[in-house]
C-alpha cells in the first residue's frame, strides 16, 4: 500500500460556523480539506463556552475550541462592514465550500447568500446550519442544545421515570448536527466533482439529532405507542412489555449489562451463570434455566426480575476493569460505564493509535487528541494542526489573495480583521 | 432536473441490524441502487428479535426496526453456507461499487469474502467494514451492541443524576454515529475513487467514532485531572437551564438562559418583572447559587399553560425555548412537516408506514423516498437476473439447490 493521500486538500473550505457547526468543518479537515475558520474581529463568543485549559478562564485556551477547531487555519473578518464584505467575495473566488450558521435570511441581507456568491463562484457549495432550518413555521426560533435535545424527540426517551426528562449533561446536539452537515457538504462536493454543479445545503438542528432517538419514531409509526423515558433500563425489547435493567452498580462504579437474546445475549447469560457459580453466587434457578429456550420477545417481567435480582447481588462484588476482563475473555456482551479516564486509558484505543500528543507552543505543553475518526486503506484521517489562536492565519490567508501587510495593518486598525 | 447524487452507485450490503443498514439507506435517499443481502436460515436481526412489529404481531416482514433502516432498498437472500453461496455472493460483489458489511471483524473473511476476495472479482472495489471496536487491536474481536457501547463511550456516566444510576441512551445510540461517519467514509471513499480510480478497505469502529462526540470530556480529563460528571439538565453557566412541567400528563418544556438580556426577556413574558431586582436571580451566579428557587418560580408559570404554548411565547420573544416532543408530537411538527421530513410508503404487509427524510435538504439534488423496505428476498429475480446479468435457468438452479433460499 502506498502513501495514504489528504484526500481533500485542494478543497478549501470557509467556515463560519458556530459551536452548532463546529463539527463540520473539523471532519473536512480530518480528511484535508484547507478549512478557514473565520472569526468576527476579536475572536468567536463560542471560544467561552465550556471548560478551560486549566481552568484559566481565557478565549484561547478554551477546550471546545481545542476540541472541534482543530485542523483548521483561523482568520478574522467583518463581513458586515462593505470593506470586510469586499474581501470575502475575492476569498470566495478561491473557496470550495462554505459552512454557515447565521440566522436565515442574515446573509441575504448582507448580499451573501448562496445565490450571490453563485454568481461570483458558480460552483460555489454552501452548507447552512440553523436550528430548523431555512424555511419553514420554526425558521426563526432559536436553539440551544437543551432546545434541540427537547425538539428532535430524544430527549422524551431519556431519564428517571419519576424525573423529568434529561439530556446527556456533554452536549451531544451539536455533534450530531454537525456530523451530519459534513454528510451533506461532502455529498455535495462529491456531486460537484462529477457534475461540475454546486448547490445550497439546507441542515436543519432538529432534524440533526432525530437518530439519536433511534427506532422509537417506530412505535408510534405502527402501533401508536408513544415510547417512554427508562432511566437505566432497556424498553421495547419485548411484546409483553418487560424492560430490562441495562445499569447495575459494581464495586467501583457502574457496569452494562443487559439481558438479551439471540446467538450472543444466550451464550452471554449461560456464561454468567457460569461465573456465578464459580464464586458460589449462582442460585438454583439460575442454574437450573434452560438458557436455549429463552426467547428475549415474549419473556415476562417476572421472569426478568428474577434473573436481574440474582445480577445485582452478583455484579456488587465485582470491579469495573474486574467485568471488563471477564466479558473479553469469556466473549460475552457488556461493559462498565466508563468515564473519561477510562477512555483515555482503554488498551483497544491506545493500541490503535487513537491518542496522538499534539504540541501547543503558545501554551508551553502537550495535549493529547483523539488521531483519527476512522482508519482508511488510502486516504489519511488525522490530526495535522491545532485550533487557531484570534485572527493567526491573517497574514499567510489574506496574502493568498494579494493584501499586503500595509493594507492589513489598515484593515487591523479600521477592525475589518 | 439534476440527477441525484448517487445515482448510478452500486451497493451491496452484507449487512443487518442498524449500524450498516441505515449507511445504505441513507445513500439510497439519494439514488444510490442498494442490495440487502440475508437469508431465510439468518434474516437481518431487526426482521425478529426487535419490537416493534406492526399491530404487535411479529412476522418477517412485520418489523418496523426492519422497515425503518432499509427504505429503497432491494432485498435478496444468499444462504451464504450453502454449496454455491460465496459464488453468488461475489457476483454480487462484481457488480457493486461498494460494499458494506457489519459482522464480527473476521467473519466475511472466514466465508471467503474478506477484502482480498472481493479485490479479485472486482479491484477497485470499495469495502466498508462497521464493527464494534474496530478491524485490529486486542479487543478486535469482541461482539457488542449499541447500548454496550454507549457505556464504553462515556455517553450513559454523563446521562442522569449524581445521586442515582446513570441513565442508558435510548436504542443503540453509537451505532447511529457510526451510520453519519460511515456515509462520511463511504462518501470519502468514492472521492478518492473519483480522483484515482482506486477502490479502498474502511475499517470503522463505532467505538472510535463515539469517541469524537466525547473530545471535550476527554480534554477537561487529560488537561485538567477532572472527570466530568453528570448533573440532569444543568449547565455550568446557564441559568435557568432545565426541564418544567406544563399542563397535561407528562408534558414538559425547556428553558435556557445565557445572559442577563435573556433573563430579562423571560420574566416579563412570565409576567414576573420583579423577579428581575430579585438580588437572587440578578446575575448569573446568583441564579446559579439560587437555582431550585429559580426552577420553582419558573414551574410556577409553566405548569399553567401548555408546553407548546411556553414554546411559543418565549420563542416569538427570542428566548431559547422548546419542548420535549414525545413520538406523537414528532409526527405532528409543523417544521418537520414543512420539510417532508416523514416520507410516507407502502409496504404490501404493513400497509402505509414512515420513513425518515434526511437532516439536510439539496437545492438541486433532492431526496427521494418512493419505495418501502424489501420484504425477505422480494427482489431475488430482479437483482440476480437484471442487475447481475444470470440467465434464468441458472436463476432456477440456484433457488433449487438452496442457494438463493
Amino acid at each position: 500500500m502506498g502513501e495514504k493521500t489528504k484526500l481533500l486538500k485542494d478543497c478549501r473550505v470557509l467556515d463560519f460556523s458556530n459551536e452548532m457547526g463546529f463539527l463540520c468543518g473539523k471532519i473536512l479537515g480530518d480528511l484535508g480539506a484547507d478549512v478557514i475558520k473565520v472569526e468576527e474581529p476579536g475572536g468567536d463568543p463560542s471560544r467561552s463556552l465550556g471548560s478551560f485549559y486549566k481552568d484559566i478562564p481565557h478565549p484561547e485556551k478554551n477546550l471546545y475550541w481545542f476540541a472541534y477547531n482543530h485542523n483548521k487555519r483561523g482568520i478574522t473578518l467583518d463581513i458586515e462592514t462593505e470593506t470586510g464584505k469586499e474581501i470575502l467575495l475575492k476569498l470566495i473566488k478561491k473557496t470550495d465550500l462554505v459552512i454557515e450558521t447565521f440566522e436565515p435570511g442574515f446573509l441575504k441581507k448582507l448580499g451573501l447568500d448562496y445565490d450571490s456568491l453563485a454568481k461570483v463562484k458558480p460552483d460555489i457549495i454552501v452548507t447552512s446550519i440553523t436550528p430548523f432550518g431555512q424555511s419553514g413555521p420554526y425558521k426563526d426560533y432559536q436553539g440551544s442544545d437543551l432546545v434541540l435535545t427537547a425538539m428532535s424527540g430524544f430527549m422524551s426517551v431519556l431519564g428517571d421515570t419519576d424525573k423529568p426528562p434529561v439530556r446527556p449533561t456533554l452536549p451531544q446536539s451539536y455533534m450530531w448536527i454537525g456530523m451530519h452537515a459534513a454528510e451533506g457538504a461532502l455529498m455535495a462536493y462529491y456531486h460537484r466533482g462529477m457534475t461540475g454543479e454546486g448547490q445550497h445545503v439546507d441542515v436543519s438542528g432538529q432534524t440533526g439529532v432525530t437518530w439519536a432517538a433511534s427506532i422509537a419514531p417506530s412505535f408510534y409509526d405502527f402501533n401508536q405507542e408513544v415510547p417512554k423515558r427508562a432511566g437505566s433500563f432497556i424498553t421495547g425489547r419485548s411484546i409483553t412489555g418487560a424492560i430490562m435493567r441495562a445499569v447495575y452498580p459494581c464495586k467501583d462504579g457502574y457496569v452494562t449489562y443487559i439481558i438479551y437474546g439471540g446467538p450472543a445475549g444466550i451464550r452471554t447469560n449461560k456464561r454468567l451463570t457460569e461465573w456465578m457459580d464459580s464464586k458460589g453466587m449462582a442460585p438454583d434457578y439460575l442454574k437450573n434455566k434452560d438458557w436455549n429456550k429463552f426467547n428475549i420477545a415474549t419473556v415476562t417481567q417476572e421472569e426478568i426480575d428474577q434473573i436481574e435480582d440474582a445480577n445485582m447481588k452478583f455484579f456488587k462484588t465485582v470491579t469495573k476493569e474486574e467485568f471488563f476482563k471477564h466479558v473479553i475473555d469469556q466473549d460475552m456482551l457488556g461493559y462498565p460505564v466508563n468515564t473519561a479516564k477510562e477512555i483515555i486509558e482503554d488498551e483497544q484505543l491506545q493500541s490503535r493509535g487513537m491518542w496522538q500528543e499534539v504540541e501547543h507552543e503558545e501554551l508551553g505543553t502537550k495535549i493529547t487528541y483523539p488521531a483519527f475518526f476512522t482508519l482508511f486503506s488510502s486516504i489519511a484521517c488525522g490530526f495535522w494542526r491545532r485550533a487557531p489562536l484570534i485572527g493567526e492565519h491573517n497574514e499567510e490567508v489574506y496574502a493568498e489573495i494579494g493584501l499586503s501587510k500595509k493594507e492589513l495593518l489598515s484593515l487591523k486598525k479600521a477592525n475589518v480583521i | 432536473m439534476s440527477k441525484q447524487i448517487f445515482e448510478g452507485i452500486k451497493i451491496a450490503e452484507f449487512a443487518a441490524i442498524a449500524a450498516g443498514p441505515l449507511i445504505g439507506k441513507h445513500m439510497a435517499d439519494h439514488g444510490a441502487t442498494v442490495v440487502h443481502v440475508e437469508s431465510h436460515e439468518r434474516p437481518d436481526g431487526f426482521r425478529q428479535n426487535y419490537p416493534p412489529y406492526k399491530d404487535n404481531k411479529p412476522g418477517i416482514n412485520r418489523s418496523g426496526a426492519f422497515t425503518m433502516c432499509n427504505n429503497n432498498k432491494y432485498g435478496v437472500t444468499i444462504n451464504l453456507k450453502a454449496k454455491g453461496g460465496v459464488d453468488l455472493a461475489k457476483r454480487l460483489i462484481a457488480w457493486a461499487d461498494i460494499v458494506i458489511e457489519n459482522f464480527t471483524p473476521g467473519t466475511m473473511k472466514k466465508l471467503g469474502l474478506g477484502y482480498e476476495d472481493m479485490k479479485k472479482v472486482n479491484p477497485d472495489i470499495i469495502l466498508l467494514s462497521s464493527c464494534n471496536q474496530g478491524q485490529t487491536g486486542p479487543h478486535a474481536f469482541h461482539p457488542g451492541f449499541g447500548s454496550h457501547l454507549s457505556s464504553l463511550c462515556g455517553f450513559t456516566y454523563m446521562t442522569g443524576y449524581q445521586d442515582r444510576l446513570p441513565c442508558i441512551l435510548y436504542g443503540p445510540y453509537v451505532d447511529h454515529i457510526g451510520v453519519g461517519y460511515g456515509v462520511i467514509a463511504a462518501v470519502a471513499a468514492l472521492e478518492h475513487r473519483r480522483r484515482t480510480g482506486e477502490g479502498q478497505f474502511v475499517d470503522l469502529a463505532q467505538y472510535e467514532v463515539g469517541v469524537q462526540f466525547m473530545i471535550p470530556a476527554l480534554l477537561d480529563y487529560s488537561i485538567n485531572k477532572r472527570v466530568p460528571e453528570r448533573d440532569g439538565n444543568r449547565h455550568g453557566y446557564a441559568a435557568p437551564h432545565n426541564t418544567y412541567r406544563c399542563q397535561g400528563e407528562d408534558r414538559w418544556c425547556v428553558i435556557s438562559v445565557f445572559n442577563d438580556d435573556e433573563w430579562k426577556t423571560l420574566c416579563k413574558v412570565m409576567g414576573r418583572e420583579d423577579l428581575v431586582s430579585d438580588p437572587r436571580f440578578k446575575t448569573i451566579p446568583a441564579r446559579k447559587q439560587n437555582e431550585q428557587a429559580l426552577d420553582s418560580e419558573i414551574e410556577k408559570w409553566t405548569s399553567k399553560l401548555t408546553a407548546e404554548e411556553v414554546f411559543k411565547k418565549l420563542q416569538d420573544k427570542g428566548v431559547k425555548a422548546g419542548f420535549v416532543e414525545n413520538m406523537d408530537d414528532m409526527f405532528k411538527d409543523p417544521q418537520l412537516k414543512h420539510r417532508g421530513f416523514w416520507a410516507a410508503v407502502d409496504h404490501p404487509e404493513i400497509g402505509r408506514y414512515h420513513a425518515e427524510g434526511p437532516p439536510f435538504l439539496f437545492s438541486k439534488t433532492p431526496f427521494k423516498i418512493d419505495r418501502p423496505a424489501p420484504m425477505l428476498g422480494e427482489h431475488n429475480e430482479t437483482v440476480f437476473q437484471k442487475f447481475v446479468g444470470m440467465p434464468k435457468d441458472e436463476y432456477d438452479r440456484l433457488i433449487e439447490e438452496g442457494v438463493i433460499a
